[in-house]
Formats: structure tokens, C-alpha cells, sequence
């Protein structure tokens, strides 16, 4: 959906620094300097660093038995996901930076695209400046700001920002920017994924600016339309919408403002699982599986009833990308999270815990799983194909029962639920 | 002398605690004019969470343990709001995270040197002015226990 009226003046995006770390840290004050590690629920694989983690050579996606002598060497601490805490956080960061700005568009857990519109990009730097130190002061976590004339500058940005100082600014056509793009590699624009990257260098096509630089036909030839949106966004000219932005590998967001202000609870639930088909449609699409849902409500913060915000994670029985499991999935966390009398402005649903769909590690239960997964692919196949050719929503779920009850993920060294369950709140 | 009064909440100041010191209604009563969308949840039940948590972006739930602020009337077990957003001031009762651990202190400015002043003579003040590691983690706002039942002997 391409929106009529002119794009924003320039972008940021916040991003939040090594999250998941981040988030085991704030009540833990004791971690600060200590290298630390979080662990995939699933398959014990390493999700998450500390930048004390990072320097001792340990890579992203490695299995934790590869690594056990060197974390045991170097005192790290290691953690199984804690996705109650890591989604609770989130979800401050997110209502801190809405609190300076209009708009902020969530775009994973720990970034969000902000908008500037040419009253706000006038003063850019400082509300960036201003974002950070409000982040850090009332969520306990440090963010990188990048700012840049569309959403591709902007995250090349919040990279070199993490770097740097915190703040980076890519205006199309600055010297800096020119200068940064000589040198940044194509495969690290974003949305260039590695295969990209090897098509282009076959191609001679090796930094962002020879992508930025290159012949139209060229580039779309090369990578279809995709990589021509990106190469006119390095040009500085607005072409990917949230819609259609490339996935972060982590999770999977799904949100939106309503139209009109939601008081039922059948509204609500309509909003979201059509949110839980879009996000299933891309899980499927990037060939990944979910095994966490988070559901989240709010009510409007300017508008004038009384504020209510409030999330729910489901953890799902096995890692899936149906449909089905995951619309389910949605109503059992609006039934948690739901009051009445509130006058809803928000719904949203984040996928997390993702996982390849093939060749990853199967789990045990899958052997002995209902009948009906076994034709999950072929169903889910039928449904997206119907649904590209006539139209999302061509195809969708009726209402369905309650879940039985969840699954429970191995999380034998998770850290305590600190800011959503009563008996694990911290104690001083 | 006067005594201890309860009186019934009411009206709108019953969303807003700061009401009775003149900051603004969260709610305005509608006198004329068109409804406010808000009108109609002002029946809603009262809820304790609306009343404790101002910034809900920036406070956090956490218990406290031990008897070293008994002075400022926080117990063993008491369930303490804690607000990152509100600026720490000379005599706040602060979370700090001093040597690895989170304190509830009452953060004190004399002379130039930043101190942790326990509400409890058995414990020891705390100079944490030249500590790099020391930091105000949050503002306690509210200390929250359960009324213990008194004994009254021979009354």
C-alpha cells in the first residue's frame, strides 16, 4: 500500500544495544562488566551478547556445547531467553520514545522507525539526542540512533551509530553519507541478504554506493524490485514501506493503529488474528517458525480517557508457521490481557523464538504430534497460494476454540520474570 | 489534636491523586458542549494501578527486604513503586545499585559528598561519591504492606 501523501522529511531508527543482555542486566547490577550470553530456548544455540561476549570470539547462532569450556573459562553468564522480561522492556522502550514523538512504527523487539515529518526533522539531532538519554534514564537501557533521509540510510545509521557515540546522521548526498557508503560492504545495506551480496559481486557490485550507483534495469535484472527500492532509498528517495520492509531474523511485529477507536473485545479480536495471518504469511514466506506469540493492547496516550496498556507472551506448543496455532495463539493472549471499558487505540501481535523451518533441530514432541500437523505445509502452501492470487484474506480462519494448555519451553536457566510475575520481582 | 480521618473518594479526583494539591484532572468534569469519548468510562471500577503508576513506561515492582528503612515506614516485605522517571532529589528514598546489589536508601547531598542514609541506626551510612559503580537506579514512590492487626491487651 502505497500511501499518497508525501513521505517523511527523514527517519530514525532506534535500536535497541545488545538487548536481550541488556534486559538480564537491569536488575542485576552485578552482571555490568561480565560477559554474558543468552541462550535460544529450543536448541540451546547462542542468541544474544554482551559486548564483553562479543570480544571473547563468540559467535551468534553457535551451539552452547561448542562453547561451554570457553564460558566456563571466562566466568560468562549465561541465561536461557527470558521472554516475558525481554517483551516487557520492549514494550517501555516503545511507550518511552512515543512519549517525544508521534509516531513510532515497532519494527522488532528492540528497534522502532520513527518518522519525521519537516517540523520534527528540523530538529532531528536533538530529539535524537533527547530519545536516548530518556530511553536510558527511565528503561535502564541503551539505544543507538540513526537518522537518515529514508528507512535504509536511517539503519545504516543506528549501525555506525552503535559504533560510535550513540547518534548517527546519513542525509542523502552529505559527504559523510557519500563517504560511508564507498566503504560499507553491499551485503551489510539492509534487506541484502548474503545470497544478494554474492549475485552482485558476480555482477561488480561490491559497496553500497556502487548498488546506490547502479543502472536501474541493472539492479532490479540482478535482485527483482527489492533490491531496486533499495538502491533508490540509498539515493535518498522514500520506497519501502513497513509492509514490505525485509524481516529482522528475531521477530516478526504485526501492529497498527486502528481507524477508529475499539471498545469490544470481538474488535479486537478481529484486529488480531488478521495481524497473526500477516505474520504467519511472512513467517512462511522467510521459511521460519515461531515459538512464541506476544499479544499487545493499548489505548491511545493522547488521547483523553483514562491510558491502559497491557501484553501477554503465549508460548506455543511446538515451533509452528500455521496459521491456525497462531491465530489460537492470539485469542488466548487476548483473553488475558483484555478489560473492558477501555477504549482501544492499538493491537499488535510479535512473533519471537524463530527458528528455519527445515533443517533445524527436531523436537521430540513433533513425533508425536496431533495427525493434523502433518498436513500443516501442503495447508498453509494452499492457503498463501489463494491468498496471493485473489487477494489477501481470500482465504482465512474462522473463529476457533481455546488452546489446551501451553507447552512449556526448557528454560532451566532463565532468569528470574522480574517485571511480570509477582513472586519473581526483585527484592532489595 | 486531630485524628486520623477516611473519607470516601469521589468524583473525578479519584483518578488522580495530584488533583488535591491543584495539578491538572486527568478527567475533566463535562459540563456543556460535546460528550467527551471518556464520559463514558467514568463508571469503570476504580483501578489501584492507575492511582501507583504515573509513568508506566519507567516504574517497576520491586520487594523489599529487611529492616534498614523501617524509619521511613518500609517493612520487611513491603511491596515498593518505583519510578526511573522521577529526578532523585536530597532526601528521596532512591533504589541504588551499589557493589553488585540493589538498596533502598535515602539518598542524602552534605557537604559536597553523595551518601546512602539508612532509616535504621544499626546500619551505616554509605559514601558513594568517589564509586564509579554506584548509580541511582529509581525513585520509590510508594511502599505498599498489608495492615497487621494490632494487639490491643487490656483496652
Amino acid at each position: 500500500m502505497r500511501s499518497t501523501k508525501s513521505p517523511p522529511a527523514l527517519w530514525a531508527l532506534v535500536d535497541c544495544n545488545n538487548f536481550y543482555a541488556s534486559c538480564e542486566r537491569l536488575f542485576r547490577p552485578d552482571l555490568i562488566g561480565r560477559p554474558v550470553v543468552v541462550l535460544s530456548n529450543n536448541d540451546g544455540c547462542i542468541v544474544a551478547r554482551s559486548n564483553e561476549a562479543k570480544a571473547l570470539g563468540i559467535n551468534m547462532g553457535e551451539p552452547e556445547f561448542k562453547v561451554r569450556d570457553l564460558l566456563k573459562q571466562h566466568n560468562v553468564a549465561v541465561f536461557s531467553s527470558n521472554y516475558a522480561l525481554y517483551g516487557d522492556i520492549s514494550n517501555r522502550v516503545m511507550l518511552t520514545v512515543e512519549s517525544l514523538v508521534p509516531v513510532v512504527e515497532q519494527y522488532s523487539i528492540d528497534e522502532a522507525f520513527v518518522p519525521l515529518d519537516a517540523a520534527l526533522a528540523a530538529n532531528a539531532d536533538e530529539i535524537a539526542r533527547a530519545t536516548r538519554e530518556r530511553v536510558r534514564r527511565w528503561t535502564g537501557i541503551v539505544v543507538s540512533i540513526g537518522v537518515g533521509t529514508t528507512r535504509t540510510l536511517a539503519k545504516l545509521a543506528s549501525e555506525i551509530a552503535k559504533k560510535g557515540d550513540g547518534l548517527c546522521r546519513l542525509d542523502a548526498g552529505s559527504p559523510e553519507t557519500e563517504d560511508v557508503l564507498a566503504r560499507t560492504p553491499a551485503g551489510d545495506i539492509w534487506g541484502i541478504g548474503r545470497k544478494s551480496a554474492l549475485k552482485l559481486r558476480m555482477a561488480g557490485i561490491y559497496t553500497a554506493r556502487d548498488v546506490r550507483d547502479c543502472d536501474n534495469l541493472k539492479i532490479r535484472a540482478l535482485l527483482n524490485v527489492n533490491g531496486l527500492n533499495t538502491a533508490f532509498e540509498l539515493r535518498g528517495v522514500h520506497s519501502i514501506e513497513m509492509a514490505d520492509a525485509p524481516i529482522s531474523r528475531r521477530t516478526i511485529i504485526s501492529s497498527r493503529s486502528f481507524g477508529a477507536r475499539a471498545t469490544e473485545k470481538e474488535a479486537l479480536e478481529e484486529a488480531l488474528a488478521m495481524h497473526a495471518t500477516l505474520a504467519g504469511e511472512r513467517l512462511r514466506r522467510e521459511k521460519l517458525r515461531a515459538s512464541g506469540l506476544a499479544v499487545h493492547i493499548r489505548t491511545s496516550r493522547h488521547g483523553n480517557g483514562p491510558f491502559y496498556e497491557q501484553r501477554a507472551n503465549v508460548s506455543l506448543r511446538l515451533p509452528t508457521a500455521d496459521t491456525r496455532e497462531l491465530v489460537r495463539a492470539a485469542r488466548q493472549g487476548l483473553e488475558a490481557v483484555f478489560q473492558r471499558g477501555y477504549s482501544y487505540a492499538k493491537a499488535g501481535i510479535m512473533l519471537y523464538d524463530l527458528a528455519p523451518a527445515e533443517g533445524g533441530q527436531t523436537n521430540l514432541l513433533e513425533l508425536i504430534a496431533p495427525p493434523a500437523r502433518l498436513h500443516e505445509k501442503e495447508l498453509m502452501a494452499a492457503l498463501d497460494a489463494v491468498n496471493r492470487r485473489f487477494g489477501r484474506g481470500t482465504l482465512r480462519f474462522a473463529a476457533e476454540g481455546k488452546a489446551d494448555a501451553a507447552w512449556r519451553m526448557q528454560h532451566s536457566r532463565r532468569s528470574p520474570r522480574w517485571t511480570t510475575v509477582w513472586d519473581e520481582l526483585p527484592k532489595v | 489534636m486531630s485524628g486520623t480521618k477516611a473519607y470516601p473518594v469521589s468524583g473525578a479526583e479519584r483518578l488522580d491523586p495530584d488533583a488535591a494539591r491543584g495539578e491538572p484532572l486527568y478527567l475533566s468534569p463535562v459540563t456543556a458542549g460535546f460528550p467527551s469519548p471518556a464520559e463514558d468510562y467514568v463508571d469503570r471500577r476504580l483501578d489501584l494501578h492507575e492511582y501507583l503508576v504515573k509513568n508506566p513506561a519507567a516504574t517497576f515492582f520491586l520487594w523489599a527486604s529487611g529492616d534498614s528503612m523501617i524509619g521511613a515506614d518500609i517493612r520487611d516485605g513491603d511491596l515498593l513503586v518505583v519510578d526511573r522517571s522521577v529526578e532523585p532529589a536530597h532526601g528521596s528514598v532512591v533504589i541504588a545499585a551499589v557493589e553488585g546489589e540493589l538498596t533502598v536508601k535515602y539518598l542524602a547531598r552534605k557537604d559536597g559528598r553523595i551518601l546512602l542514609v539508612p532509616a535504621n541506626e544499626e546500619y551505616p551510612e554509605l559514601d558513594i561519591t568517589e564509586q564509579e559503580d554506584a548509580v541511582v537506579w529509581g525513585v520509590v514512590l510508594y511502599a505498599i504492606h498489608k495492615v497487621t492487626p494490632g494487639a490491643l491487651g487490656a483496652r
